[in-house]
């Protein structure tokens, strides 16, 4: 009989090959899906996760998805760190793109060099603007962040459609919800030239080199790990829970401000309803696949960032539903939470229970 | 050998074992239990009692041995089938309804039938009561009775169920000295009458005082079965740590200083409706000294640590320390300032399980010297936390093991030492050797004297009064948020200080006393 029972102590291998594992057991479902729908699964599986990244424009796509993937996923992390659960990085992605877009039509008709952070700044302000509202109402109103900041997604993008609709509408763009393309001046420069590639991923890795030593090395950190793994030790040793949270919020929102006016100012070049695919949700995933660690979380964006991509070819190639990608996120998210289980858990078969000698025991051996 | 029982054994246990994931808490153990007996089981926390009772009680199912009772073997599927074999047990923690009357509660046990009948059952429970010395009204509200009238509700319960095998874990840990010696009164009663009884314990001279036979587990085993009364209380120790423990300190006597800590006038008002408000708690700690809390749990014992940790900040008084007033700092505010804090919360609040030692050292230490400029100079925070384990002698496998995976006493050993080695100028304590072994009680004990003579002021939380009395050179009680005067610990009686436990003082003596 199988026996699924906790772990003395914490399997530290689990730990890290439970994402492995998840990854396996998408692609193995993946290959049985393929082949209900009639597909050919090896075909699907080559389209979905080689052909993306098998010539060099093909890895600079794959860059230039994850750039937003890693910083959102980046802020997240110290958020998530302090079990502090802000759902509300897409909501910030959007801010940011709103914000560096309004920024960078005020400034069209100005060069400089100071455009471009000028421009980039304001992107990262809009998103800790919206990120500070949500911190707001959990330290003061003791409001659940998860609420919170899932409502102020949907705020952020509908004033991004009021605004793409409305004020900052292109008079010129034959009535299309687009805003006039960004002057040179305010467009990031690209990494790789002759590729989509732009300074994005730097921004993203940078931020994954700050996590790294933000709870490597530093006492904040340290103290936003205590807040996440015992709220009582962090009062005991007089941590400042209330700034703690609200730094966490707003580092989640600089980031991922950051991500949506890279995003406008990058492969995009103005603002247009469609910004995020949902770069700020899946970012979420991103930071579990990746056991909130700067590199894990910079490999799993890479990966989340392949199945955007392979989903797209697997659309044009083989006439797949646009869903193809939702699905196969889903699924490694699924299969991560189940194989995260057997890090504290073990499964054991049971032997039978030893049958007692004595004929006047009452009761039959208990079967568990 | 179940064919030459006699009828006078009630329940005898053979070979039992019971194994958890990473640890066998019952390990082949045999036990008899007489009609009419009181018999105690002894042991260190962790040495398999509270298993053993469950087993017995039904909670869980052994993996190996046999259950015989009054002759026949059984098998005790839940704690109903125990009751109805005529089993009651009295937990440590009481499962009783606060909402609810004395009668309703004890109602709720009892089959349909028998519950229905209010009148009936009113007069069955006054004369239970009464019979065995135990005054309880059915009427009242168990939120409007004391701990120890809690424990009567919970033990005339078991009788009105004609239970002849009483189980009583831990029974005196929450009670006044007066309150134990009148439940003594009853258990002799009822044991003369033919119930047997099972009275879990780690207090010797209890056990000693109240129990026909005992036996002693360690380790899961049986170390030893006696008879308490005819051997010294250290022989049974003996039998509880095994040969290689010392068991007692030799405490030498305080020579106190000037005055360190001065509370006034504390007041603290709990945002629980369950839970202890501060009332007006005046107190004066001086250099040099171990001042002792006594009191029954729940009495503001947390509370009290919490205002003078800075968890909580007091609504009124103040709080000074050598004159300068700390009540606006935060916790590590007055860290800075030479105050440490042991709280009772061992796992949880003093240290994070799933965190290293060396990780944890950073948790309150972190002042010395361990962060500079913002950033966690590794180095130092491993050489301070193996200077802890070295000093104070913490049986782990290194600065790297996590708090969760250390044994009680060894964590509680490693707190006190990360405190101790910050020189504090006042360390409050609250229940630091609970459910510590006794070697490692024995450390404990010492390492707080030896901070004392280095100079610092002690404030020592605790309902174990062999501790209180061993350790302290004054000595108050705590009840309701009411801090009783404190009196020197050689002229105070443990009779007036069960009398302070239970909240028989005057709070303009405690003033006047401070005056």
């Amino acid at each position: 009989m199988l026996l699924l029972e906790r772990r003395p102590v914490a399997s530290s291998v689990m730990r890290w090959a439970s994402p492995l594992l998840a990854l396996v057991l998408t692609v193995i479902t993946g290959f049985i899906l393929f082949l209900v729908i009639g597909k050919d699964p090896v075909e699907g599986l080559k389209f979905f996760f080689i052909t993306p990244i098998s010539d060099l424009p093909g890895l600079a796509e794959l860059g230039l998805k994850m750039a937003p993937l890693l910083l959102c996923a980046a802020g997240l992390t110290v958020c998530y760190k302090a079990k502090l659960w802000n759902i509300g990085a897409e909501g910030h992605f959007l801010m940011g793109a709103l914000g560096a877009s309004v920024m960078a039509v005020q400034l069209s008709a100005v060069s400089g060099f100071w455009v471009l952070p000028v421009v980039l700044l304001t992107g990262v302000l809009g998103g800790m603007f919206w990120a500070a509202i949500a911190a707001g109402l959990k330290t003061h109103l003791h409001c659940n962040e998860i609420l919170t900041t899932i409502m102020l997604n949907y705020i952020a993008l509908n004033l991004l459609l009021y605004v793409v609709h409305g004020p900052l509408k292109d008079p010129y763009g034959f009535g299309f919800p687009q805003s006039i393309m960004f002057a040179e001046s305010a467009l990031l420069p690209a990494l790789i030239e002759g590729t989509r590639l732009h300074l994005g991923l730097a921004f993203g890795l940078l931020a994954a080199v700050a996590v790294w030593v933000l709870f490597a090395r530093s006492f904040i950190g340290f103290q936003l790990s205590v807040i996440g793994q015992d709220h009582r030790a962090a009062a005991f040793a007089g941590f400042r829970v209330r700034q703690l949270t609200w730094f966490a919020f707003l580092v989640g929102g600089a980031t991922a401000g950051l991500a949506g006016a890279s995003e406008v100012t990058g492969p995009i070049g103005q603002l247009v309803p469609q910004v995020s695919p949902g770069y700020g949700y899946t970012a979420i995933i991103v930071v579990f696949l990746g056991r909130m660690h700067a590199v894990g979380i910079v490999a799993a964006s890479a990966l989340l960032a392949l199945t955007f991509i392979g989903g797209e070819i697997l659309q044009i190639a083989m006439q797949m539903p646009k869903a193809v990608t939702a699905l196969f996120q889903g699924l490694l998210l699924f299969y991560l939470l189940t194989c995260d289980a057997f890090i504290h858990y073990r499964i054991r078969l049971k032997k039978a229970a030893p049958q007692p000698r004595s004929a006047a025991v009452a009761a039959a051996p208990q079967e568990v | 050998m179940g064919l030459c029982m006699t009828a006078a054994i009630r329940l005898k246990l053979e070979n039992i074992v019971k194994e958890y994931p990473g640890c066998r808490a019952n390990d082949g153990i045999d036990l008899t239990v007489e009609a009419g007996e009181i018999h105690a089981l002894l042991g260190e926390n962790g040495a398999g009692k509270s298993t053993l009772m469950k087993v017995i009680y039904g909670v869980v199912q052994p993996d190996q041995g046999r259950i015989v009772w009054n002759g026949h073997a059984v098998h005790v599927d839940n704690p109903a089938q125990a009751r109805r074999m005529g089993i009651g047990m009295v937990f440590q923690h009481f499962s009783l309804f606060e909402t609810l009357t004395v009668a309703e509660n004890i109602a709720l046990s009892l089959p349909p039938d028998e519950a229905r009948n209010r009148s009936q059952l009113n007069q069955r429970i006054s004369e239970v009561s009464e019979r065995y010395g135990m005054e309880l009204d059915p009427r009242r509200y168990i939120s409007t009775l004391s701990v120890g009238e809690r424990q009567r509700v919970e033990i005339v319960r078991c009788l009105i169920q004609e239970t002849t095998l009483l189980i009583l874990d831990e029974p005196t840990s929450v009670l006044t000295p007066q309150e134990v010696t009148s439940l003594f009164a009853t258990l002799r009663t009822l044991s003369k009458e033919g119930c047997s009884i099972l009275f879990i314990s780690h207090k010797l001279e209890e056990v000693r005082s109240l129990c026909h036979t005992a036996t002693v587990l360690r380790q899961g085993r049986v170390s030893g079965d006696c008879q308490p009364a005819e051997i010294s209380a250290s022989e049974i120790a003996r039998l509880m740590v095994g040969d290689d423990t010392p068991i007692s300190t030799q405490v030498t006597a305080a020579e106190p200083g000037e005055t360190l800590l001065e509370v006034r006038s504390l007041d603290w008002k709990s945002k629980d409706p369950f839970g202890t408000s501060l009332d007006n708690v005046n107190l004066d700690l001086h250099k040099g000294e171990i001042v002792g809390i006594a009191g029954v749990a729940g009495n503001g014992q947390d509370e009290l640590l919490k205002a003078l940790s800075g968890e909580i900040r007091a609504d009124a008084g103040t709080i000074s320390l050598s004159g300068q007033n700390i009540q606006t700092l935060f916790p590590d505010q007055r860290r800075k300032l030479g105050v440490a804090i042991v709280p009772e919360e061992r796992l949880g609040r003093g240290a994070v399980p799933d965190m290293s030692l060396a990780d944890n050292a950073l948790l309150t230490a972190s002042g010395q010297g361990l962060v500079e400029r913002g950033l966690i100079r590794s180095r130092r925070v491993r050489e301070f936390s193996r200077e802890v384990i070295r000093r104070f002698g913490v049986r782990c496998t290194g600065e790297n093991s996590t708090a969760g995976s250390l044994s009680g006493g060894n964590l509680q050993k490693y707190i006190i030492g990360r405190e101790a080695l910050q020189n504090p100028r006042l360390l409050v304590a609250s229940h630091p050797t609970w459910g510590v072994d006794v070697g490692s009680a024995v450390a404990i004990h010492e390492s707080l004297v030896k901070l004392r003579d280095e100079g610092a002021a002690i404030l020592l939380i605790s309902e174990d009064l062999d501790e209180l009395y061993q350790l302290c050179n004054r000595l108050g009680a705590l009840c309701d948020g009411r801090l009783s005067p404190l009196a020197p610990t050689s002229e105070l009686h443990i009779e007036q200080l069960g009398q302070w436990m239970a909240g028989e003082f005057e709070s303009t003596e405690v003033a006047h006393a401070v005056a």
